[in-house]
């Protein structure tokens, strides 16, 4: 079976940084893999050349098995990738709903139409189980955690074969973070592949089968997750060494 | 922000109020046409009053072009005088060259697009900022205007190219086409930003370009479309001035660069970008016609004129800096 996405030595420089270097990185249908490290390791630079945001000097793309060129976000998005940024990329000053179809809107002859995606955002939101009493207002009048949801709603709508999450639960409760971790499983179990992007291992363990382990730029290694302890992995993220024994591709 | 996380749904007739970036134009619109009622007998004619929106008809409709302008966070310095110069290419056409009437405004049209695409490549392209992009077209488009037209005022226009001036008449009330243009075309600006998806990612590319970039909007397409249209929309008023003033004048829009900034500044859109409603440019520009008008039939000097706006201006970006620390 051809991996839904595959990145092949992917390098990029910033100026006189080095942001990623060789690195590669493969995600199976329906599959978590957990892209662990330090901030500074390169992971959120690593996905933001798969969603577009960035493009790297050298290195390829695959999209199941085929090469792909992705220039912008829209290339992604053509290819089934949905990212949550960290930045969460809202327009500020407007509503819930005309963010989660923002780029996409739904539109009646030449009219949005207002009424659908309002009826779809409710839907999608209700799945995540957020409570946000007006999808009318400015997405800068909601609390972080509401706005995290709406970013996660617009990921998740346009039914991707890909999703990329970076740092998806980091402004919300408890509560809510464990719907994220159902919804998850849910994407998972429909064959959607989910780069989980964390500092935190603890976010990031039970959810995912393969863990990457990034550190200046490189990839340290890749695990199964049940094959690893936990100090083992912070053991990868500190010293950037991965014990022989677990090494797999 | 210290709103609890749910709202009562009696709050939400607060915020569907307008804001008090558009009230405070319409408030300062009502007391200055009640203060000018009152002290003058001439104010509140329908000569008068036709009078106002004839004037406003000029930097009315370049306000529009400027208002989208704004809305991406940008600025737009050259404006009036690229509709000179598209004022003089029009007239020149028609009155020197003989060409149809129709192809000369076509032509003049052109030449105005041209100038806003070409601020649109530099700063979406070669990425400069639009002060120093319009303010360099600035001083091309004057000295091209008064080179191409050797600095002399071009007579004896064709009939179509006067065509705006033509008025209907309500009763006593005389209404110029043009003016009935540029309600259309406010009109239309209206429901392009705010019922269609190409109005809408304006909004969000004004509001942070890179969130927008991130979404999958071409930002830089959408900047470029901006400044084109822009560009289209002064030739268009390069036409009203035309039909206005009878001649191309070659000294024509000079202060309308800057009063088309007052006007949309007015209007509450903010500097800023991303926020502002195209309406609110309206308002501005007849609260500028209506200062005019008013000092005129009071005898006071322009000046003073002059003076009020320049403070109402600050006043507006005040409320609109202490609107966006508070959100």
């Amino acid at each position: 079976m051809n991996p839904l996405i595959e990145m092949k030595n992917i390098s990029l420089r910033f100026g006189g940084n080095q942001a990623l270097s060789d690195v590669s990185i493969n995600l199976y249908p329906g599959e978590v893999v957990g892209l662990l490290g330090h901030n500074g390791a390169g992971k959120s630079t690593l996905i933001k050349v798969l969603s577009g945001a960035y493009k790297s000097d050298s290195g390829q793309i695959f999209v199941e098995g085929s090469e792909v060129k992705i220039n912008n976000p829209q290339d992604s998005q053509r290819h089934g990738i949905e990212t949550i940024y960290q930045s969460l990329a809202l327009a500020d000053n407007l509503d819930a709903v005309a963010n989660v179809f923002l780029g996409r809107e739904k539109i009646n002859g030449v009219v949005l139409d207002e009424d659908t995606m309002e009826i779809e955002a409710r839907k999608v939101l209700d799945r995540l189980r957020v409570k946000i009493p007006s999808l009318r207002v400015p997405v800068s009048n909601m609390s972080g955690g509401q706005r995290q949801t709406v970013a996660i709603a617009r990921a998740v709508y346009f039914k991707a074969k890909v999703l990329i999450m970076d740092e998806p639960t980091a402004a919300l409760g408890p509560e809510e973070t464990q719907k994220v971790g159902e919804l998850i499983k849910a994407l998972k179990a429909e064959g959607v592949g989910i780069f989980l992007i964390s500092h935190d291992l603890h976010d990031v363990a039970d959810l995912s089968d393969r863990l990457t382990v990034m550190k200046n730029g490189r990839v340290v290694g890749t695990v199964n997750t049940k094959d690893v302890s936990e100090d083992e992995v912070l053991g990868m993220i500190i010293a950037g060494t991965t014990p022989k024994h677990l090494a797999n591709k | 922000m210290t709103q609890p996380a749910s709202i009562q749904p009696k709050k939400s007739f607060l915020e569907r109020l307008p804001s008090l970036s558009i009230l405070g134009p319409v408030v300062a619109l009502v007391f200055m046409t009640a203060f000018f009622g009152f002290s003058t007998t001439t104010f509140f004619t329908s000569r008068n009053l036709s009078q106002i929106l004839q004037q406003v008809m000029i930097v009315g409709v370049i306000g529009i072009g400027q208002t989208l302008v704004i809305l991406t966070a940008g600025i737009d310095l050259s404006c009036g005088v690229v509709m000179a110069f598209g004022s003089i290419v029009m007239t020149k056409f028609a009155v020197e060259y003989g060409v149809p009437p129709i192809l000369a405004i076509f032509a003049g049209i052109a030449a105005t697009t041209l100038f806003g695409f070409i601020n649109g490549i530099l700063i979406t392209r070669v990425k400069l900022p639009p002060f120093i992009v319009t303010l360099g077209m600035l001083n091309i488009a004057t000295a091209l205007t008064l080179i191409y037209s050797k600095s002399q005022t071009i007579s004896g226009v064709p009939d179509a190219l006067l065509f705006f001036g033509n008025t209907l008449k309500f009763g006593e009330t005389q209404i110029t086409y043009g003016v009935i243009l540029m309600l259309a075309l406010f009109t239309l600006t209206w429901f392009i930003l705010s019922e269609t998806a190409p109005g809408r990612h304006l909004y969000a590319v004004g509001n942070q370009p890179e969130a927008a970039r991130l979404t999958g909007i071409p930002t830089d397409r959408v900047i470029l479309v901006v400044y084109t249209v822009a560009g289209l929309i002064y030739g268009i008023a390069a036409w009203l001035l035309v039909s206005r003033y009878t001649v191309g004048n070659p000294n024509a829009g000079q202060t309308e660069n800057l009063e088309s900034i007052t006007a949309v500044v007015l209007g509450g859109t903010s500097l800023f970008g991303g926020r502002g409603m195209i309406f609110g440019t309206l308002l501005g520009a007849i609260i500028i016609g209506v200062l005019a008008s008013g000092f005129i039939q009071m005898g006071i000097p322009s000046t003073y004129q002059l003076l009020i706006t320049g403070a109402l201006v600050i006043l507006a970006v005040a409320t609109d800096q202490f609107t966006k620390r508070k959100s």
